[in-house]
């Protein structure tokens, strides 16, 4: 994954809000992540369309964070993500 | 408060056109007529999904011998659960992936017997089964569905499980199982025929590790262990009732699907419960949750919150009694006997006893 990758959910990976729960929910074959606030956040925002640079942006303005800060973290989450095999680009 | 189920394991039918000797359904299995309908298994997802179960396995038997498998597929979609179908894949034509792929189907997981023909044929008990399973598998790739390939096994096949894992990868399955063979039910009529020896057990986990880097990144190998050869019980479903809640064909819910073989325990039926009821109040699911339960060496055992003492249907078998703790485990009294049954690990084996209904 690079800053312009635009990454999306691979087959058999959904991602949805668990009510019972109340968290986010990131489900794989057989596997079922319940991912942090943080990484959630992230990952709302991976909707096939973005790319990594503009999830940066959003994160960036939505929490009105340092955009430097946050790029490193946001790329090694979702680099993280897909070697596990739940994203593509 | 009782934490909700993750996942359910819909047991559509018990028919299957194989007759694998291992087979994880009961002894006695569920006919036809029996079966929940349409409507009742509906119902079952709607109450899974507000209870708050995430997954729903749609297994058997052969799930696709229900005609009405899209139509729960599609119902699971609507309620946003994640759908996998658990397939011998021998039935599997085109025209009924694609069906199941438009009512959202989300992972097949496909089993295979062996990866030489001949055993793998002799293992299921059906002729022509693994070119029909191999087309399964080109069938859903093609499709783009996540795949996981599965090979139960045991001594008349670990030695091939270096194939197997090589055959997984040829297929395009993104994970593989390498499940050393569970003694219930079926498979525990059959230990002697399949229970493999401590050396075919190293060979087996040598091969496995071999693999791992060779596949990094690409396909996960998933290794589950044969626990007799362990001193250390496994966490039994994560816990008696604590992530998973299982429904026979006939409706019966049940904390794992092994669990009928207690004899004293009532199941109750889907029929008659709903299952945020059975969950938290029925005596079958609430008996052997948490460590209350417990014997004392579990008790004062530090790894009680890690393996939740093990395994109730095994503790059943092999000690005759569900409330005992593991024989798996070393300071169970009755370790002695798995010590017993791998001892006869090492002598020829007995013919199959096959799968068969009533």
């Amino acid at each position: 994954m690079t800053p312009d990758s635009i990454p999306r959910f691979a087959p058999g990976v959904r991602f949805r809000f668990d009510k019972a729960r109340d968290a986010w929910a990131l489900l794989a074959p057989e596997r079922l992540f319940q991912p942090d606030e943080q990484a959630a956040a992230i990952l709302q925002l991976v909707d096939g369309a973005r790319s990594i640079d503009a999830i940066t942006d959003a994160l960036a303005a939505q929490y009105d964070a340092p955009r430097d800060l946050i790029a490193g973290d946001v790329l090694a989450m979702l680099q993280d993500l897909a070697d596990r095999g739940l994203l593509r680009s | 408060m009782i934490a909700p189920p993750m996942a359910l394991l819909a047991e559509l039918t018990h028919r299957c056109p194989l007759k694998c000797p291992y087979c994880s359904n009961p002894l006695a299995l569920d006919r036809a007529a029996d079966e929940l309908d349409t409507d009742g298994w509906k119902r079952v997802l709607d109450q899974a999904a507000a209870l708050g179960v995430l997954q729903v396995h749609f297994s058997g038997g052969e799930p696709m011998a229900r005609r009405d498998l899209e139509a729960l597929v599609a119902h699971a979609r609507g309620l946003e659960l994640y759908s996998n179908l658990i397939t011998s894949g021998v039935t599997l034509t085109e025209a009924r992936l694609a069906a199941l792929v438009a009512a959202g189907l989300d992972h097949i997981q496909l089993s295979f017997q062996d990866v030489d023909v001949a055993s793998a044929e002799r293992i299921g008990g059906m002729k022509g089964a693994q070119a029909r399973k191999l087309e399964a598998a080109r069938l859903i790739r093609a499709a783009d569905v996540a795949l996981t390939v599965n090979f139960v096994v045991h001594r008349q096949n670990v030695a091939n499980v270096g194939g197997m894992i090589a055959l997984a990868a040829e297929l395009g399955a993104r994970r593989v199982e390498i499940a050393h063979t569970q003694y219930y039910g079926w498979g525990l009529a059959n230990r002697d025929a399949l229970l493999p020896s401590a050396d075919q057990l190293q060979a087996a986990t040598a091969a496995v590790e071999a693999a791992r880097p060779v596949h990094a990144g690409r396909m996960a190998i998933d290794y589950v262990t044969p626990d007799y050869h362990a001193t250390q019980p496994k966490p039994c479903m994560g816990g008696w009732a604590q992530r998973f809640i299982n429904v026979s064909p006939a409706g019966r819910a049940l904390p794992c699907h092994a669990a009928e073989t207690i004899p004293d325990m009532d199941f109750p039926s889907v029929r008659e419960h709903g299952l945020k009821d059975i969950w938290e109040r029925s005596d079958a699911f609430t008996r052997f949750r948490g460590t209350a339960w417990m014997p004392s060496e579990c008790q004062s055992c530090a790894l009680k919150e890690r393996d939740w003492g093990g395994c109730r249907c095994q503790a059943l078998a092999l000690a005759g009694d569900a409330a005992a703790s593991d024989p798996v485990c070393s300071r169970s009294p009755h370790h002695g006997r798995v010590l017993a049954a791998l001892a006869a690990s090492d002598a020829p084996p007995p013919p199959l006893l096959y799968r068969a209904s009533r």
